[in-house]
């Protein structure tokens, strides 16, 4: 019987050494994914008993950790309030980090992050208590207020960028939330408040800037269709092209008709400039049909449809649906039928066409700095892509200053400073009141900013809404805010 | 040229009580740590406890030089530590949830493991030679059988984490199948070693491999249903694969014929499947098993990720014993006792443990190479291998190789009825062993013996 006992002992074997292999496996290889889970409460635990790293804009915190006398060492505080809700997002113990900046740099704020390894082993040597690094904004916050305080009570968003370089100045999403109410240590108050955020039909936790349901872009696309019809060759700002009371579209009996059932121009003709400035539907229409539904896709690529962007927080991309067929086309051209966006990519879109045609990758990190406020890592500003040459970019310009001067986006004048922009007004559900858009940058010879707008429902003006009228003013007060020191 | 020498094969009693020292000083040690790492103070009781484990494991190592002075040498040592081990964790849990007077669980365990310490001791003195329990077959067969079925009687059974496998009489509660372990594998060895010719005689020859004649199935047949129903019944998987993986190893090592463990593989195989289709319980310890981060799965029981949590938390080197957070699993201290280890001792502690179960395996096998009689090797291969397997099922169960069981680690874990089982299985093995190490009568005494006058009263 030695023969078989034999044979089972490496079976025996051979069942150990699967134990060692699966616990290497866990503890080892897989752990650093399993510490990061959402909802891992040792990792909790571990982040609450040292102090994790404040999140400054300007150099003063809008999400800092403060000692109690708990058993959590650290509370979680926003000094802003809800101001920065979503940006910062919130520090829960119950719910983890999520939501924004709390979330997507958990591991450098908690100071778990391999960037900080070398810290870390200075501070086991000196015997430290370790802490987590701080994250510097770019968000301008006189700029963040000012868009605020614009939007109001209204729900929407507000984007502003720097062109030149892609930082973020401010990112606003209405309605907010107060994330204290989440970081609190009264647990049964946080579930409670968690509770009500989820069930808020308004859903406050969505950050409407980047994320959550897209919005149709409405008229604010034409700025795509027109950079592709200028990319194409075929057009010039000057080329007279059909602008008649309404498009007759083939393939359909529902034809497109302009805003106020009128042609565009004399005899039906208008040129691209003066179909841009008064937001012409059957004009744009008439150039999708003539571009075509690929040429509308692939210039809306070169502006960042399509990316999946990270801020670090993830960006929904952005969509133009692909083999449209000829109605669909002219729809899309209107930024209407599945045409879907962000506010980021469409103040992306403006940010481009102010900075010679280069998109700049969004980014809203400055700088990583240690506990002794040392810059540990700083964000370099990256090209994303060439939208349109430079050329392109002067025409449409000169284009969206004559909207402003002249056309649907008059109420963001500012005196004194020379505006670009583009309205909106997205249909999206029968019954409800179209979205608003206004987008813009300034000032328009060497611009500093550039701003999305969009206010759900048309806001307060409801079914009396014109991007220009709602959205406009709004871009202006972020311009201003930006523009005076 | 070649020499031969007498060898006399040493006890190796003092090795026994050197390694036995070491071993309760790494207990001292790991519990002076808990008490640093949770109060900061040094734990008052600590000489109390240490000298109590001292002199119970000393006490257990003399039974040993008075009854059976050839015993294996490392398995008391590495019980000793095991279940010295498991008590710290225990104590250290009861801290982790401020439990206090008679919900504290380490002194329970305290006073099992004494008890189970002494009747092991009581099992040596007794059982001078294993060889007297095949006179028991039978009866170990219907005692195993009724404790592995217990759980099922209404009004006793118990269902504790969703597997029913224990009973319960009072405040008492059980697991019958970790004494039934022991029965069967008696049984199976006393059984075996009986119907090995019979049940080794080739039927037909199938790829190559000699499968048995149809009439010789009816045994395999019956532990399989048995162990399908522990696994339907009970839903336990792990019971169910170690009772009918014993049966089969057994069964291969008494036959030496390969195409018992096809038979059994493809039966146990066929029955779990079925299993799995039919019954909604196992389909969801095997999605547990599966995918445990899925919504569905983390609806039904998140302990396994929270176990799983805590061994990746504890990394390498662990948080080290009272740092880490072990009390956030639940079944801390008797399931899921080796998350707690990975936690906090890393995942080299928890290497060095499982090297000490498969060293205890591996004297265990031993014991039964060098055991003469058939019986004996059987019964020693049987004890070792269930041993193994019950790792191999908890350890396996908590780090997803297979389906999560209840099954507990041998010695580590909460729970008197598993101390007591394991405690009297490593007593069996020390008896073993001994007749497996103690030399032969040499010829010179066999010499004096053939000499000897054969009349009983001696006339002149």
């Amino acid at each position: 019987m030695n023969e078989p006992i034999r044979r089972v002992s490496m079976i025996v074997a051979l069942l150990f050494c699967s134990l060692l292999i699966s616990t290497t496996w866990i503890q080892f290889v897989s752990a650093k994914g399993l510490d990061n889970r959402p909802g891992n409460r040792r990792t909790l635990l571990d982040s609450y008993s040292r102090e994790r790293g404040a999140i400054l804009v300007g150099g003063s915190p809008i999400a800092k950790s403060v000692p109690t006398k708990d058993d959590l060492k650290y509370i979680r505080t926003y000094p802003s309030g809800k101001l920065y809700s979503q940006v910062t997002g919130y520090y829960s113990f119950t719910y983890g980090a999520g939501g924004g900046i709390e979330g997507s740099e958990d591991a450098l704020l908690s100071g778990q992050s391999d960037k900080l390894f070398y810290r870390r082993v200075v501070d086991m040597v000196t015997g430290k208590v370790p802490s987590g690094a701080n994250i510097e904004l770019t968000i301008n916050a006189k700029v963040q207020k000012a868009a605020d305080k614009a939007l109001g009570n209204q729900r929407g968003a507000v984007v502003a960028l720097d062109p030149r370089t892609g930082a973020i100045l401010a990112m606003v999403s209405h309605p907010q939330y107060d994330p204290a109410s989440l970081s609190g240590h009264n647990l049964d108050a946080v579930a409670a408040a968690w509770k009500t955020l989820n069930a808020d039909p308004n859903q406050p936790m969505v950050n409407r800037a980047i994320a959550g349901n897209l919005y149709p872009p409405g008229s604010t696309f034409k700025l795509v269709t027109a950079a592709a019809a200028l990319s194409s060759g075929t057009f010039t700002e000057a080329s007279l092209i059909p602008g008649p009371a309404t498009l007759d579209l083939p393939q359909t009996t529902v034809n497109l008709p302009t805003d106020d059932h009128r042609p565009c121009g004399p005899g039906n003709k208008t040129t691209l400039t003066h179909a841009l400035e008064i937001s012409c539907n059957t004009a744009f229409g008439w150039l999708g049909l003539q571009l075509g539904g690929d040429a509308l896709r692939a210039q809306a690529g070169k502006f960042g449809f399509g990316d999946t962007l990270k801020v670090p927080m993830w960006v929904t991309p952005s969509t133009v649906p692909a083999q449209l067929n000829a109605p669909q086309t002219a729809q899309s051209a209107i930024g209407q039928y599945d045409v879907r966006v962000t506010p980021l990519q469409m103040a992306m879109v403006s940010a481009a066409i102010a900075n010679k045609g280069i998109v700049m990758s969004p980014y809203l990190i400055k700088d990583t700095r240690n506990s002794d406020l040392e810059i540990i890592e700083q964000t370099q500003p990256e090209q994303l892509s060439q939208a349109i040459t430079p050329d392109v970019a002067a025409a449409l310009t000169r284009m969206m200053i004559a909207v402003v001067q002249s056309g649907t986006g008059t109420p963001a004048q500012i005196t004194g400073i020379q505006v670009a922009g583009k309205t909106g007004t997205a249909q999206h559900e029968k019954g409800s009141a179209p979205h608003a858009w206004f987008t813009a940058f300034a000032p328009a010879d060497n611009p500093t900013i550039a701003v999305a707008v969009v206010v759900e429902d048309g806001g307060n003006a409801g079914s009396e809404a014109f991007g220009g009228k709602v959205a406009g003013p709004i871009a202006r007060q972020v311009i201003e805010a930006a523009m005076n020191p | 040229m070649s020499i031969v020498t007498s060898f006399r094969p040493r006890t190796r009693r003092n090795v026994e009580l050197l390694l036995l020292l070491l071993a309760v000083a790494i207990v001292m040690v790991a519990y002076l740590n808990v008490g640093l790492a949770i109060d900061g103070t040094f734990p008052p009781d600590l000489l109390k406890y240490g000298s109590g484990l001292l002199a119970l494991s000393v006490g257990f190592h003399l039974v040993l030089r008075w009854r059976a002075s050839y015993a294996d040498p490392l398995l008391l040592p590495i019980a000793t530590l095991l279940n010295g081990l498991g008590l710290v964790m225990i104590h250290r849990l009861d801290l982790a949830h401020s439990r206090s007077g008679s919900a504290l669980l380490a002194p329970k365990q305290l006073m099992w493991s004494t008890l189970a310490v002494l009747i092991a001791a009581g099992v040596i003195i007794v059982l001078r030679d294993h060889r007297h329990l095949r006179r028991f077959t039978f009866t170990a067969m219907a005692l195993g059988l009724g404790m592995l079925l217990m759980p099922l009687m209404p009004g006793i059974g118990r269902s504790i984490n969703g597997s029913r496998i224990w009973i319960g009489i009072g405040p008492l509660s059980f697991q019958p199948g970790e004494v039934a372990k022991i029965l069967l594998a008696i049984f199976f060895a006393g059984y075996l070693v009986q119907t090995r010719d019979v049940l080794s005689l080739v039927g037909r020859r199938f790829a190559g491999i000699g499968l048995p004649r149809a009439q010789d199935l009816g045994p395999i047949l019956i532990a399989w249903l048995a162990s399908v129903g522990v696994l339907v019944f009970e839903k336990d998987l792990g019971s169910s694969l170690m009772f009918f993986g014993l049966f089969v190893a057994m069964l291969y090592v008494a036959t030496e014929r390969r195409s018992w463990i096809a038979i059994g593989m493809v039966l146990f195989c066929a029955g779990a499947y079925v299993a799995y289709l039919m019954f909604g319980h196992v389909q969801t310890r095997v999605l547990l098993w599966l995918d445990p981060f899925s919504a569905k799965a983390l609806a039904a029981s998140d302990q396994l990720v929270k176990g799983l949590m805590g061994m990746a938390k504890g990394g390498l080197l662990g948080s080290g014993l009272g740092r880490g957070h072990p009390e956030l699993t639940y079944f801390a201290e008797s399931d899921f006792i080796i998350p707690s280890f990975g936690e906090e001792l890393g995942l080299i502690g928890l290497f060095a443990l499982l090297l000490l179960y498969a060293l205890m395996v591996e004297r265990g096998l031993r014991t039964a190479l060098g055991v003469r009689d058939g019986f004996g090797k059987l019964l020693a291969f049987g004890l070792s291998f269930s041993m193994a397997l019950q790792c191999f099922v908890v350890v396996g169960g908590v780090t997803r190789v297979i389906p999560l069981t209840g099954l507990t680690m041998p010695f580590l874990s909460y729970g008197g009825s598993s101390l007591l089982a394991n405690w009297t299985l490593v007593a069996l093995l020390l008896r073993i062993s001994d007749q497996a190490r103690r030399p032969l009568p040499d010829a010179a005494e066999l010499a004096t013996v053939a000499d000897a006058p054969t009349q009983v009263v001696t006339l002149r």
